[in-house]
């Protein structure tokens, strides 16, 4: 056995997110790493990569007892980790953060020529294309993420960590990691995938192991078993991969855009003059790659961008120069694209994140103060009906898992009774089950005659969860489609901007 | 018209230089610290007690650089109080700093008075000469502004491109940048953050103390209580609004020692405007250089977060 990790045990608060965890991988194998939101993955690969230590549990490689005081340890053993959140220095260059801590020198200086010629090399070598005197911050996440390949690589990983790398990845941008992945294989190197895709695991690993709840639940050949399987084994009952939706006879049009007009932050026009309906009791989908317009989209809707023409009504309201508190008050909730800077104050308790839109009315303002009393009730109400998994309401909301984290902010959202409901990309970086009760709470939302506009860049939830799908192309809507008319074919090719009579 | 072209001389240049030294100091020493992701308003405190250290030790061992290096000393003790607590101990960084800074403006008056038996003044001590420096100081116009000086306005002047070398040539530098932007991307590539903040805040007391030092055995021959009025937050105001860069620092530097050396001249010279509207001049100008430098300032995007580690 090339590797084993041995009854690793580790502990937070409250927490035990490592419970006497075994792990075995095969010397050139791409095994999986599968399991829940808050299982327990990242924080058993941050042991691997000597990030975090044990609090209990041992580490062989060949055999051989490890133990790892810090990164530079686990580098030595040949174990590179490419982080869920990247570990990259933002005004940094690729050069800058691919030497870093492995600096080539010319006396005492940094030798830049041949760092620049190191990052070449090593590309052109992996057939990782990237530019080595870009910033970080100008470059897209596929490209950041060949950085991080790339570093590990370089400090000569034979263990490759993949901590859910397709997350943020387009479909295109994933075809590509799959070659990569192939070829590292290839070269002999050892690859631990983490992803909550099942589709991903069959396609690319050898084997899996299943986590659940910190322990594992499950170590299978990948060939050996279906995807409904490892479903059930992940969450300890059955899965329903498929949403099941009855047919719903749309009402009223509930919010109504027409001839709306952006500009993003740069000043480039990103939407023009779009034009649609939503009525009650209705999914509307928008399908489109990233990047089409679709962020400055809900940035208008919700009030949080200026439109430079163009009306917004919600309900026969006009709602297009109200500020986004009075957008909420007119019956329009929200479900941000990145939770971690839009849906919650992160170094906030549970609670103050309950609280957040709602901490000047009643019951929970009284006066000039709050009455945490009743904060903890709603609190303690909205973590039951939501099955949000923390170990109090109390806890920093930075601490939770992301599936958590996105089953608060949803159980905030919707406890505010909107009319209308924008949820951009709800379901990014969750796990099967999360996704399965969050897609049940959107139908079950507008089976009570509410609106629903949904943003997302997987084509398959569009598909799954609307009634109306619309395509956005370069700011553009492009195509328009009641649910079951369109083939993921039809909507792919509008989606790439072939327009509707070339088809 | 007399009296301007009094105040407008060569020696305003020198006194500009003079005058812009005890400033960048702090400013390199804030760089220095703030790179590495520790925020130091406390310099001004770190000066106030180096200054008095260098004066206790030149007044013992009648030796004016042994005082620079009693300064040295308690600079670096003082910085350790202040990154042990940051650090370590993960406190606030701005409360840390403003103690300090308390601490900074009581103990020199309260040691005074046990040492010396003296309020506010202490005796006259050695203090370090200028240095006519043979080619240059023959220079026309250079000459007399730059060829005479004291040795430490010398090493503030040298400490900009030293400084600037160390941060953006050297892996050292490199790696104290990192730390100060992403200590989480760091740490990954065994970076240990714990370390290159140490260093960045130890450094940092290094040149704040020098700073002080100059002001107490250079410019004047002792100390006298709060003698740094300000300098140390001008110095974080030059660091700011030269974006953390040592050449940028320099340029704000010698911006304010310019106006110092002016309401200074203009004051000697006798011209018709109140010396209390004069003595304004540097810190009004700080205020307008921070309010036109704020929303193009980058800071170091961890400063003053304290880190955890996974
Ligand atoms: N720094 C921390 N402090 C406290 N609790 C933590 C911390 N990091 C993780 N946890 C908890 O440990 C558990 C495991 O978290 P971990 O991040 O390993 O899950 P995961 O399987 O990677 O989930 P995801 O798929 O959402 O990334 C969770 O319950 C989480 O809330
Ligand atoms: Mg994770």
């Amino acid at each position: 056995m090339y590797l084993e990790m041995k009854n690793i045990v580790r502990r937070f608060p409250g927490v035990l997110a490592n419970d006497h965890i075994c792990l075995e991988i095969e010397k050139g194998e791409i095994h999986g790493l599968l399991g829940e939101n808050g299982a327990g993955k990242t924080t058993l690969m941050n042991v691997l990569c000597g990030l975090a230590r044990p609090d209990e549990g041992e580490i062989l490689i060949d055999g051989m007892k490890v133990e790892f005081g810090n990164c530079l340890d686990a580098i030595k053993c040949g174990i590179g980790m490419v982080h869920q959140h990247f570990m990259l220095v933002p005004v940094f260059t690729v050069t800058e953060n691919f030497i870093l801590g492995n600096e080539p020198r010319k006396g005492a200086r940094i030798d830049t020529a041949r760092a620049r010629e190191m990052v070449l090399e090593l590309s052109e070598k992996h057939g990782l294309k990237v530019d080595p005197d870009a910033l970080i911050k100008d470059i897209s996440v596929g490209m950041q993420q060949r950085v991080e390949i790339l570093k590990a690589l370089s400090r000569g990983a034979e263990l490759m960590i993949l901590d859910e790398p397709t997350a943020v990845l387009t479909p295109q941008e994933v075809e590509d990691l799959y070659r990569i992945m192939r070829s590292l294989q290839e070269a002999g190197h050892t690859i631990i995938f983490i992803t909550h895709k099942l589709q991903e695991i069959k396609e690319i690993t050898d084997r899996v192991t299943v986590l659940r709840d910190g322990r594992v639940v499950g170590i299978v050949r990948t060939k050996d078993v279906e995807q409904v399987e490892l479903a059930r084994m992940m969450v300890g009952r059955d899965v329903v991969l498929r949403v099941e939706k009855d047919q719903h006879a749309p009402g009223e049009v509930m919010m109504s855009v027409k001839d709306l007009r952006a500009n993003d932050s740069r000043g480039l026009t990103k939407l023009k003059d779009i034009t649609f309906d939503v009525r009650a009791g209705e999914i509307v989908g928008i399908a489109g790659v990233a990047g089409n317009g679709q962020e400055e989209l809900v940035e208008v809707l919700t009030g949080l961008r200026k439109q430079e023409s163009g009306s917004i009504t919600l309900d026969m309201q006009d709602i297009s120069q109200l500020n986004p508190r009075e957008r909420m008050y007119a019956g329009l909730a929200h479900i941000p694209q990145d939770r971690q800077r839009r849906g919650l104050v992160m170094n906030f308790s549970l609670v103050d994140n309950f609280l957040l839109g709602y901490e000047d009315l009643k019951p929970f303002a009284r006066g000039p103060m709050l009455d945490y009393r009743e904060a903890e009730k709603f609190a303690s109400k909205l973590i039951k009906m939501f099955d949000v998994r923390t170990p109090g309401s109390q806890i920093l909301a930075r601490t939770l898992s992301g599936g958590n984290q996105q089953k608060a902010i949803l159980a905030r959202e919707f406890q505010r009774d909107p009319k209308l409901l924008i949820a951009a990309q709800p379901t990014r970086g969750l796990d099967v089950a999360a996704i399965e009760f969050i897609h049940n709470e959107l139908i079950k939302f507008r089976d009570q005659d509410k609106a629903v506009l949904l943003i997302s860049m997987e084509l398959t939830e569009i598909l799954d969860l609307s009634d109306r799908i619309l395509v956005i192309y370069e700011g553009e809507i492009v195509g328009e489609f009641k649910s079951g008319q369109a083939t993921p074919e039809q909507l792919g090719l509008l989606m790439a901007g072939s327009k509707k009579g070339q088809m | 018209m007399e009296v301007w072209s009094n105040v407008f001389s060569l020696a305003l240049f020198t006194a500009t230089i003079r005058s812009a030294t005890p400033i960048l100091f702090p400013a390199l020493a804030g760089i220095f610290s703030e790179r590495s992701g520790v925020l130091n308003i406390a310099l001004e405190g770190i000066m106030l007690i180096s200054a008095f250290a260098a004066v206790v030790g030149s007044y013992y061992t009648n030796n004016a650089w042994l005082g620079v290096l009693c300064a040295v000393i308690a600079g670096v003790l003082t910085s350790l109080i202040h990154a042990f607590m940051c650090i370590n101990l993960r406190a606030d960084q701005a409360i840390v700093g403003t103690g300090i800074n308390i601490l900074g403006a009581g103990l020199p008056s309260f040691l005074l008075l046990k040492l010396f038996g003296s309020q506010g003044i202490s005796p006259i001590v050695e203090r370090i000469h200028e240095w006519r420096i043979p080619i240059l100081a023959d220079i026309p116009v250079i000459g007399p502004i730059l060829g005479e000086q004291s040795p430490l306005v010398y090493i503030s002047l040298v400490m900009v491109p030293v400084s600037y070398f160390v941060l953006f040539k050297t892996p050292f530098g490199l790696r104290l940048r990192s730390v100060g932007e992403n200590p989480h991307a760091s740490e990954t590539v065994g970076v240990s953050v714990f370390r290159f903040r140490y260093l960045g805040v130890i450094i940092s007391g290094v040149l704040a103390a020098l700073g002080g030092a100059f002001l107490s055995v250079s410019y004047l021959a002792q100390f006298v209580k709060l003698m740094t009025a300000g300098r140390g937050f001008i110095g974080l105001a030059a660091m700011i609004f030269g974006r953390w860069n040592p050449w940028g620092a320099l340029f704000a530097c010698l911006l304010f020692g310019f106006a110092d050396a002016l309401q200074a001249a203009a004051q000697a010279s006798n011209v018709p405007i109140a010396p209390q509207f004069l003595r304004m001049l540097p810190y009004v100008l700080t205020i307008i250089a921070l309010v036109g430098a704020m929303g193009r300032a980058n800071p170091p995007a961890f400063v003053a977060k304290p880190y955890e580690k996974a």
